[in-house]
């Protein structure tokens, strides 16, 4: 059978089987900035994100400690992790938005005073992401900032591959109209390639959980 | 399926590239605390005790050390070579653990507190275990602990795991002496601690020991007729009027004595 387990999981796995106390830590270092990046994205507060990433660890841990060792051998690491971190977190991270990017959409609004409107790109990324339905920021957040594949985002999820593909579709379509959105209301930063004005369109508002 | 331009997952690669740029690194202090909280790595800080300033470490199994070292620096390095975990130094303890032990140094055993003991034997963790039924203010002998704990003959044993317990005060074994009653050893930074401390419980050490030194193991009361250890509460209300002084058990079982079922004291006669 093929291993599609991230490159150094499948052997991260067998250690935690053998001597789990021996190489929880090695765990902890190899998918804490990823778990992190994960609940800070998608749940907006750095400090309920490292709370959420330390919860979702000790789950983790009194999950492998009482699994045996052969279930512990096939774990994907990676995309059952993002599970726990997702289960942990399934309260906090679902209805969490940024206020403040809300208004950014509003048409007619007026122009922001508020400096974060000036910081650089990534950081209106990631105010904008966090204006995505939860789903959709979920989605995104798990194939294009962390990178999974669509079966473990799938499987992290609870939810069908062609749903997940849907909400990263939509999230990007909404990422892109709110960019245009909010260049409109500061026509000198980010010119933009015009072509992508044919994505936008109107926001959905889902009412579906991560 | 729709069109291309509606039904796109994949980003452009300046749009993936400002994605990817969203991962960021966990803050400093995640790692170590979730060691801390599995019980994998400790952290520790001072507390005030009548000895001086003591270094108490914890995880999220429980307490794990107790100690006078002279710095932090040969605290770490000793909870270290015991354990084989770091710890890290702390400000203060969490406010509810920190509660929790000035409530038990004032006497009351009855607020629990988790104690890491992983690394023990199940002997130690048996003398450990009696010597917190001691109440504050109160003595029994080593003797006592290795009846008491089905070991009568292990006397000397019952020593060695006192002198390992990790979580001196919060285990009392400070109040385990000698048979003979004179105070004996103690691994908080030696016997003038060990004074210091009962003292501090309200015995008088000089007393005790000039007791022991008068042969003088049990005192009666021939009102009730039981007798009991010398620093049983029992025995302390009983009025001078009333008391007697055996040397054994023996005698005061020829005496028509009964022990005291709170002391215990035929336990530390075996021994």
């Amino acid at each position: 059978m093929m291993d599609d387990r991230a490159p150094g999981d499948a052997h991260l796995a067998a250690c935690l089987a053998s001597d789990l106390d021996g190489s929880f830590e090695t765990l902890v270092l190899a998918h804490q900035d990823r778990l992190f990046t994960i609940a800070h994205r998608i749940g907006g507060d750095p400090l309920d994100a490292e709370e959420l990433v330390q919860d979702a660890f000790v789950r983790a841990y009194r999950a492998i400690a009482g699994y045996p060792p052969e279930r512990v051998r096939e774990l994907r690491l990676r995309g059952w992790l993002t599970t726990i971190l997702l289960n942990a977190g399934r309260n906090r991270l679902r209805v969490r938005r940024v206020p403040t990017v809300e208004l950014a959409f509003e048409p007619g609004a007026e122009p922001e005073a508020d400096p974060l409107a000036r910081r650089d790109e990534r950081d209106t990324w990631a105010r904008l992401l966090g204006a995505l339905s939860p789903a959709q920021r979920t989605a995104v957040v798990l194939r294009h900032v962390d990178g999974l594949s669509y079966a473990e985002i799938a499987e992290a999820v609870g939810r069908p591959e062609g749903t997940v593909k849907a909400h990263v579709h939509r999230g990007l379509t909404a990422l892109r109209a709110a960019l245009v959105a909010a260049e409109a209301s500061e026509p000198t930063e980010h010119p933009r390639n015009p072509g992508r004005h044919e994505h936008r369109e109107r926001r959905e508002r889902e009412e579906i959980t991560a | 399926m729709t069109t291309q331009s509606s039904w796109t997952t994949d980003p452009t690669a300046a749009e993936a590239a400002i994605l990817t740029s969203l991962r960021e690194p966990a803050p400093a202090g995640l790692a170590h605390a979730t060691l801390v909280a599995v019980g994998l790595a400790d952290d520790y800080a001072l507390i005030e005790s009548p000895v001086g300033p003591l270094r108490v470490a914890w995880n999220g199994r429980g307490v794990s050390a107790v100690e006078s070292a002279v710095d932090d620096a040969a605290f770490e390095s000793r909870f270290h070579a015991r354990t084989g975990r770091q710890a890290r130094r702390r400000e203060a303890l969490p406010v509810e653990l920190a509660r929790k032990i000035e409530r038990r140094l004032a006497g009351d055993r009855h607020n629990r507190i988790d104690l890491d003991l992983r690394g023990s034997s199940d002997f130690e963790q048996a003398v450990w275990l009696k010597a917190l039924e001691i109440p504050r203010g109160e003595v029994r002998p080593y003797g006592w602990i290795a009846a008491e704990i089905g070991r009568p003959k292990a006397v000397r044993a019952v020593g060695t795991a006192l002198g390992h317990n990790p979580v001196p005060l919060i285990v009392p074994c400070h109040r385990v002496v000698r048979s003979d009653g004179t105070i004996g050893q103690y691994s908080l930074g030696g016997p003038e601690n060990k004074r210091t401390i009962l003292s501090n419980e309200g015995l008088d050490p000089d007393e005790l020991e000039g007791l022991a030194r008068a042969g003088i193991r049990f005192i009666g009361s021939d009102t009730t007729r039981i007798y009991c250890m010398p620093t049983c509460h029992d025995a302390r209300r009983v009025t001078e009027r009333h008391k007697l002084e055996f040397r054994s058990a023996r005698a005061a079982a020829a005496a028509g004595y009964r022990p005291c079922r709170h002391c215990r004291p035929l336990a530390a006669a075996i021994a």
